[in-house]
């Protein structure tokens, strides 16, 4: 019975200790973001490269992917001159966060006019 | 007698003073506002490293996204101001919120500047401080929904080795050389980050709508 108790016990501490489960899968997006911004020593197509195993990653683990992550990739595309993934990209963003449609649509949009 | 039993007690209220955790938020306007996303500016930078905002920046859009809201991309807002010429922060953060909304459609804008960042050798040790100070702006009404400071060092996670004078100074170097290359500055950032907006910490932001507990009292306000 205090073995029981005791087996109780340990569980609730352990159980207390748990840390909130993260809501999504971020893989090295903050990383790639960074070597965006350092535009060094990373190339483009290598970002690329990190975050299509980033989303991979996310889907093989079954979690959501974070949200930025799509819309940045497409950002990669645009800039390496892939205008359709870069557009495919972006409308995945908005298909998954539709508080990004306004902005997406306006970034779009430019891109069109240009 | 008497004097050395008030010293004491004064002695005890200080060092208790110091260890309890700053007082609550007020949410009320945070909870009323009921925002649904967080447009990340580039901070101002008053410190000389010139990688900081960017730092900042990549480490910011987890602890927002985890705390339930939509995080625009920051790589993708910094170049949006630069196309239109903006690209000093403080120029950007004069920009006004009306004129934000507009363009991103986002419910509030995270305005930051960066006090401390970097990594100082003082003879003995050599330590990297990351400090950020924060107001999350609603950009549909200009009100202010939250505002908090936080800092974090590298010290804070390395323990006194031991080893003599000697040991120490060898210490220092290599720590040196350690947050150097492999930019410890990026990493005590994200933990700067966290302590500052993650839902899960002392005067963090709100539960977001994409989190399950929203609605929910964050931990300052459970008492």
């Amino acid at each position: 019975m205090k073995k029981l108790f005791f087996t109780i016990f340990l569980a609730l501490s352990v159980s207390a200790c748990k840390t909130t489960e993260p809501l999504y899968y971020h893989g090295a997006y903050n990383q790639a973001v960074y070597a965006y911004f350092k535009a060094e020593d990373t190339t483009l197509e290598e970002q690329i490269n990190i975050l299509q195993q980033t989303i991979q990653a996310a889907a093989n683990a079954g979690k959501p992917i974070a949200p930025g992550i799509h819309a940045h990739l497409g950002l990669l595309y645009f800039d390496t001159g892939n205008a359709d993934l870069g557009k495919q990209h972006f409308e995945q963003e908005k298909v998954l966060f539709p508080e990004s449609a306004k902005y997406l649509d306006f970034l779009l949009t430019a891109r069109q006019g240009a | 007698m008497s004097w050395l039993k008030y010293c004491l007690i004064g002695t005890v209220v200080i060092l208790t003073g110091c260890v309890s955790a700053p007082p609550a938020h007020d949410y009320t306007a945070f909870r009323n506002a009921d925002p649904h996303s967080v447009l990340v500016l580039p901070p101002i930078n008053n410190t000389v490293e010139v990688i900081a905002p960017y730092s900042l920046m990549s480490q910011v859009q987890q602890p927002i996204a985890e705390s339930g809201y939509y995080v625009f991309p920051v790589a993708l807002v910094t170049q949006t101001f630069r196309n239109n010429g903006l690209t000093e922060a403080a120029d950007i953060h004069a920009v006004p919120f009306q004129k934000v909304h507009e363009i991103f459609g986002a419910d509030t804008g995270l305005y930051m500047t960066i006090e401390e960042y970097g990594t100082s050798y003082v003879v003995l040790s050599s330590e990297t401080v990351v400090k950020v100070s924060a107001t999350l702006v609603d950009l549909r009404s200009g009100v202010v929904l939250w505002q908090d400071t936080a800092r974090a060092s590298s010290a804070e996670q390395r323990g006194n080795s031991g080893g003599g004078l000697v040991g120490m100074l060898v210490e220092a170097a290599l720590n040196q050389i350690i947050e150097t290359v492999t930019d410890r500055g990026f990493d005590i950032a994200a933990i700067s980050a966290n302590r500052l907006l993650y839902v899960e910490d002392h005067n963090g932001l709100l539960y977001g709508p994409r989190s399950p507990k929203y609605g929910q009292p964050v931990p300052s306000e459970k008492k």
